[in-house]
């Protein structure tokens, strides 16, 4: 359900630094093992150019990837998280948020606003994996429902970016809540006949894919994202049984019928444009 | 009752006492006056642990084994009831049961996970944890209960979905997302009851009420005590820890302001010692509930089930 339910969970900043955001001349890739020039990666979109493997990029580059350019406007920006549970395990949850934020300079996993699309005017939010795991709390949730209800007043469609164990454990049952606030919201921007495309990257689970994240009008997975409602780990300890190769992969959501369509980081903006002026008739 | 927690041991041993002085009393002989010492004894000894319980031992309580379940709740506080099957897709989810009732004589719809008693019933029930087909089939039901204009009940008791290969193939993500979309839209009243476990989405996905009310000894969290432990501390038998963490008691959430409308208060040691007073206090409440709504538009109805959930926000601006 959480995002620590992952068996490749954010286990550390240093291992995360090193899948998102490849430092130093060589990285070794992921998935393939290849040592690779780290410059020719980042070039590459963070995808290897040996075996197309797509590492986590952060939400301001997934911005500038996706919106045109200096279009995005954010929304929001100043939303904290509050520790009123005070929630605390090895760590004080308000010294995690103080942490999380001083180190991606950015107020919580996820990042909210609009621009457009090839001049289509879009609404978006993006998630950092980043950021404690690109959890779910108060904050992601408030936000996610504004810039939905943003884009039922300004009639624009909404698309949002899941990078996300889950919801947030140190939250507790007000981080459960977000499920049910956002997908309401859902509800609304259907019956106001807005598009809301969902797209799912590495890693996709718990709350947030049981909630905002399965319900697009088009569901759109990048290549062999990690894509699910439980953890591999927790699946393994209940049934005892070791999971099968590409299970929870994009492809395996495809093959299954809960994803419309994969597509590779190179191709998204285009084909994002070419779905929502469809959808706006435009 | 037939099972006891640790905590309820003394107890047990002290009711087990006057069981044996009742079966030795004889015309001639006479245990009377021990046995009521025995029983003002028992009842100071339940006062004092059920005024101290830890989060923990409320996280068990609301796991009890003889805990009122839904179709216990069914049978002591509905008529007429009948249950539907299957969600019309593949297969019927016995994890959770769906069917229409009477409700003080008004017909109504009654959701909830099912556990089960011994084993045999606990694997037929999959220990209350429902697959993609049951939240499907819940979701069948209330929107035909919307269609008949009939008020809907759910009750809420499973450690949450369940994980397992053919639930992820059949898309347990996109059932509970549904539900909770769908369930935000509903034209009827609807009332959720958290009877005992409220874990995570799987909960969620049959609680997007009007109204929510706890019993008083159920827990409601985004992930089980043991789960918890097992990220925070790689040690799942740390709960007891995590539940304190997770503040997931029905005070605990009710202090919150915003997620529940009421703590229903079960008789003293528990609403698996007295089902029937149990279920006689939840009716008097689910009444009143249902009396207020009832007041409400079918507009009315769905804008002030969004803005409950909408206003559950603690943020900082
Ligand atoms: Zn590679």
């Amino acid at each position: 359900m959480a995002w620590f339910q992952r068996k490749k969970a954010p286990v550390s900043a240093v291992e995360n630094k090193k899948t998102q955001m490849p430092e130093g001349v060589w990285t070794k890739c992921k998935n393939c093992q290849e040592i690779i020039y780290a410059k020719e990666i980042a070039r590459n979109l963070n995808v290897c150019p040996k075996c197309d493997y797509h590492f986590r990029i952060s939400a301001r580059e997934r911005i500038k990837l996706i919106l045109d350019e200096d279009s995005f406007v954010e929304m929001d920006a100043k939303i904290r998280s509050v520790d009123f549970l005070e929630f605390k395990d090895s760590k004080k949850y308000k010294d995690r948020i103080r942490d999380a934020v001083k180190k991606a300079g950015d107020g919580d996993a996820v990042i909210c606003g609009s621009g457009t699309i090839e001049s289509l005017p879009v609404i978006v939010g993006v998630f950092d994996f980043s950021f404690m795991g690109g959890s779910m709390g108060s904050v992601v949730g408030e936000k996610l429902t504004r810039a939905i209800e943003k884009g039922i007043e300004v009639k624009a469609p909404v698309l949002i970016f899941s990078s996300s164990g889950g919801a947030r454990m140190q939250e507790s049952i007000l981080s459960l809540m977000q499920m049910a606030k956002t997908s309401a919201a859902l509800a609304k921007l259907k019956a106001a006949g807005i598009p809301f495309i969902s797209v799912l990257t590495d890693p996709t689970t718990g709350g947030v894919t049981a909630s905002f994240a399965m319900l697009g009008d088009i569901n759109m997975a990048e290549p062999r994202a990690l894509i699910g409602f439980a953890g591999p780990r927790v699946i393994e300890q209940t049934i005892r049984q070791t999971l099968p190769d590409g299970f929870q992969r994009s492809e395996f959501l495809l093959e299954h019928g809960m994803v419309d369509m994969i597509v590779p980081r190179n191709e998204m903006k285009q084909r994002l444009s070419q779905i929502l002026h469809i959808f706006t008739k435009s | 009752m037939s099972n006891y927690l640790e905590f309820e041991k003394p107890l047990a041993e002290l009711e087990a006492k006057i069981g044996e002085l009742r079966d030795f009393s004889t015309d001639n002989v006479d245990f009377s006056s021990d046995i009521k010492k025995l029983e003002k004894k028992s009842e100071k000894l339940r006062k004092e642990i059920f005024s101290n319980l830890s989060r923990w031992q409320r996280t068990q309580l609301a796991r009890h084994a003889d805990r009122p379940y839904v179709l216990d709740y069914i049978d002591l506080i509905f008529t007429d009831w009948f249950e539907v099957h299957g969600d019309r897709n593949y297969r019927d989810d016995p994890a959770l049961v769906c069917g229409f009732a009477r409700f003080e004589g008004q017909p109504c719809c009654v959701i909830g996970h099912q556990k089960g008693r011994n084993t045999k019933e606990k694997v037929y029930r999959n220990f209350g944890m429902p697959n993609p087909e049951g939240y499907r089939k819940a979701l069948r039901v209330m929107q035909m209960a919307e269609q008949f204009g009939l008020p809907i009940f759910t009750f809420v008791d499973t450690p949450g979905a369940f994980p397992g290969i053919g639930a992820e193939e059949r898309g347990q993500a996109e059932a509970i997302a549904r539900n909770l979309r769908e369930m935000a839209t509903l034209k009827v009243p609807v009332i959720v009851t958290i009877a005992g476990e409220g874990g995570s989405g799987g909960a969620l996905a049959i609680a997007v009420g009007n109204r929510v009310l706890m019993m008083e000894y159920s827990v409601y969290a985004v992930i089980s005590p043991e789960g918890c432990a097992a990220i925070l501390w790689n040690d799942g038998a740390k709960g007891p820890q995590a539940a304190e963490a997770l503040k997931l008691t029905s005070r605990d959430v009710d202090s919150l302001g915003c997620v529940i409308d009421d703590v229903v208060p079960e008789p003293l040691g528990g609403a698996h010692g007295d089902h029937k007073t149990a279920a006689n206090t939840l009716k008097e409440y689910l009444k009143r509930h249902l009396d207020e709504l009832s007041q409400l538009s079918a507009e009315e109805l769905v804008e002030q089930r969004y803005q409950r959930f909408r206003n559950m926000t603690q943020v900082e601006e």
